[in-house]
């Protein structure tokens, strides 16, 4: 296949949509800086997290800093127990809400890709109208922490992310167009429920779809930052790795903007925030696995944009 | 849609109108669990924008419903409030300012960009500036917020500190720099964005039919002009498409960018507080449900109005594209 490409890549007739030399060179040194641009900053931070605090005191931050030590690492790791419940946290919320959300949405995607199904308007009104209106923030708010009393709850993570109208018509989408009619109708004649079906016959098929959602999924719930800024400020034992970044983050600031508080309360503050080093370490560790992951998945991403984009 | 037009007009429905049958019954159970999920999640949240008229407080024992119901109607009071404070114009004006800035850019951008690296000989170097270029959208806006603190941070970032060294002193995030995180926020937009929005491109730029490109090369046409004449012709439809796609969601600002990206800095406000931040300020911060609610509920039906709008004009011009 590969060497087909190339070969109808080096016939003729191609190389007149080709640009001159000259051009692809500056093109090439072009998308080279933005590229770096685009990753440089996380190198940056990484050679942050491995600088010498001594050396950032004096130098600031720099890309060839004069001293590098693994002190930010090792001393996250050995007095780390907020570090590693972060972690914990983090890794159980994408987990599970992953797995739920896949679930959520796959079911209900099934569902409506039912043709027979009796309620099957009602349900895409049901899955559409969120699309296009919602109460805003302050009426989830309420309802989430009066009604629904998620405040301090790892439910709060996991709930409001796990369900998506957009990931439930890649979905249908899918099942519409890649199910097909006779093997359900065959099982059903073989006296299978739909759950029965839904797991035996239609995911097995559908893994392309499954992993494309599981991915979207386990992404929004490593990057959420906001429902636990929403939702569980109060308890540090639920704060997930995103959260703890702003913390600190918030904690900077605060004594920047207060050059007047006593130095004592400025020493005490000083005392609890990681050094530079730290911080940046806790970044790395938190960008890592997705840095590491996300190549190999990027055809997922564009994939399920495209599945979504098809009407049914 | 148009599809199911079709269908009802043939009439192929195997059985006749449908009762509720054993099938239907299964088929509600194992859905049951999302359905429930979107009457808590999104539904009662839809009816929570009577808050907008209520003056809300919370009733000891009484939970939500029962504090939504005996709590007094504030007529438009809220909205008097909101309004009469002059800010709440222009934190309006700023959220569509930014928006309408951010739409034209991704209207140009990423299809120059998209065009240019398609161009690449080397396909190999193409696909490692894409994924590289992908990696600022995976990125959540809290670590984005490191990257930039890196460069621009008080004490120690590399920007901060060279400008020091050549005797100028400056605190990016002191009201000094209102005047310099305009263009900020539309460069980290455009780095959290860009190359997204380019390879979703560069699938409709390899996706055209080459023979047009055949046919411009035996008329003579250079590169260029095969660009003007036919790739950009070609993907019109599709980027005044997207244009207005996102002149749906014109009054809906990325939270994080405003407020995440700069720190939440008072000192930034009057570059950075568009209408998602100042409902969450109002909301967490001043403990103003109804200032809050009220925003909220002007932001809901605008963006109602606005998406409609914008899917009403993609019906008009080309039908296929609409969103229903």
């Amino acid at each position: 296949m590969r060497k087909k490409k190339k070969q109808d890549w080096e016939t003729g007739e191609n190389r007149f949509m080709q640009v001159s030399k000259p051009v692809n060179m500056v093109l090439s040194i072009f998308f080279i800086i933005l590229a770096l641009c685009c990753f440089v900053p996380f190198l940056f931070v990484v050679i942050i997290s491995f600088t010498d605090q001594t050396s950032i005191f004096k130098n600031g931050y720099q890309f060839f800093p004069e001293k590098c030590t693994l002190d930010a690492y090792i001393t996250l790791f050995e007095n780390g127990a907020s570090l590693i419940n972060a972690i914990f946290i983090s890794v159980l919320v994408t987990v599970a809400g992953t797995m739920m959300g896949v679930l959520l949405n796959a079911l209900m995607g099934y569902v409506l890709s039912r043709k027979n199904f009796a309620l099957r308007k009602a349900y895409t009104m049901l899955v559409f109208i969120p699309m296009l209106f919602n109460g805003g923030l302050t009426a989830s708010y309420l309802v989430n922490t009066q009604l629904l009393n998620l405040r301090n709850s790892i439910w709060a993570l996991i709930l409001p992310v796990a369900v998506n109208s957009f990931y439930i018509i890649v979905f249908r989408t899918f099942f519409t167009s890649t199910v097909p009619e006779e093997l359900i109708e065959s099982a059903k004649m073989d006296g299978a429920s739909q759950l029965r079906i839904f797991f035996k016959v239609v995911i097995p098929i559908s893994l392309p779809a499954m992993a494309t959602i599981g991915l979207f999924l386990s992404f929004a719930y490593w990057n959420d930052w906001q429902n636990a800024l929403l939702y569980v400020v109060g308890d540090q034992k639920l704060w997930p790795l995103q959260y703890m970044l702003m913390r600190i983050e918030k904690d900077i600031m605060f004594l920047a903007d207060n050059p007047y508080l006593s130095d004592m309360t400025m020493a005490a503050m000083r005392q609890n925030l990681p050094e530079d080093g730290i911080r940046m370490a806790l970044v790395v560790i938190t960008v890592t696995p997705i840095a590491l992951i996300y190549p190999f998945f990027q055809k997922y991403f564009i994939s399920g944009l495209t599945v979504g984009a098809v009407k049914g | 849609m148009r599809k199911k037009g079709k269908e009802r007009g043939h009439g192929t429905t195997p059985r006749k109108r449908k009762k509720f049958r054993r099938d239907d019954l299964e088929l509600f159970l194992i859905s049951l669990p999302t359905v429930i999920w979107y009457i808590l999640f999104a539904y009662i949240p839809m009816m929570g924008v009577v808050l907008a008229f209520k003056n809300y407080r919370l009733v000891q024992g009484k939970g939500f419903f029962g504090s939504l119901f005996a709590s007094d109607w504030a007529g438009l009071k809220n909205f008097e409030f909101l309004f009469v404070r002059g800010d709440f114009l222009a934190i309006i004006g700023r959220t569509v300012g930014y928006n309408l800035i951010f739409i034209i850019l991704q209207m140009v951008v990423p299809v120059a960009l998209a065009i240019m690296i398609s161009l690449l000989l080397n396909k190999r170097l193409s696909k490692i500036c894409q994924t590289a270029m992908f990696f600022p959208h995976f990125m959540s806006w809290v670590v984005a917020s490191y990257f930039v603190f890196a460069f621009l941070s008080t004490d120690n970032g590399l920007i901060t500190r060279f400008l020091h060294s050549i005797g100028i002193d400056y605190n990016f995030y002191g009201k000094d720099a209102n005047s310099i995180w305009p263009f900020l926020l539309v460069f980290l937009n455009q780095w959290k964005t860009v190359g997204y929005n380019m390879v979703v491109y560069l699938a409709a730029v390899t996706g055209l039919d080459r023979t047009y490109y055949e046919a411009a090369m035996i008329d003579g046409a250079t590169k260029w002009q095969q660009i003007k004449e036919v790739t950009i012709p070609l993907l019109k439809p599709t980027i005044i498409i997207m244009g207005i796609m996102a002149i749906g969601g014109i009054i809906k600002s990325d939270f994080g960018l405003f407020y995440q990206a700069t720190k939440n800095s008072a000192a930034l406000y009057p570059s950075t507080m568009t209408l998602d931040v100042y409902i969450f300020n109002a909301l967490t911060q001043n403990n103003n449900i109804n200032m809050s609610a009220a925003a909220s509920f002007f932001q809901s039906i605008v963006g109602f109005v606005t998406i409609l709008l914008a899917n009403g004009i993609v019906r008009k011009i080309e039908p296929e594209n609409s969103f229903f």
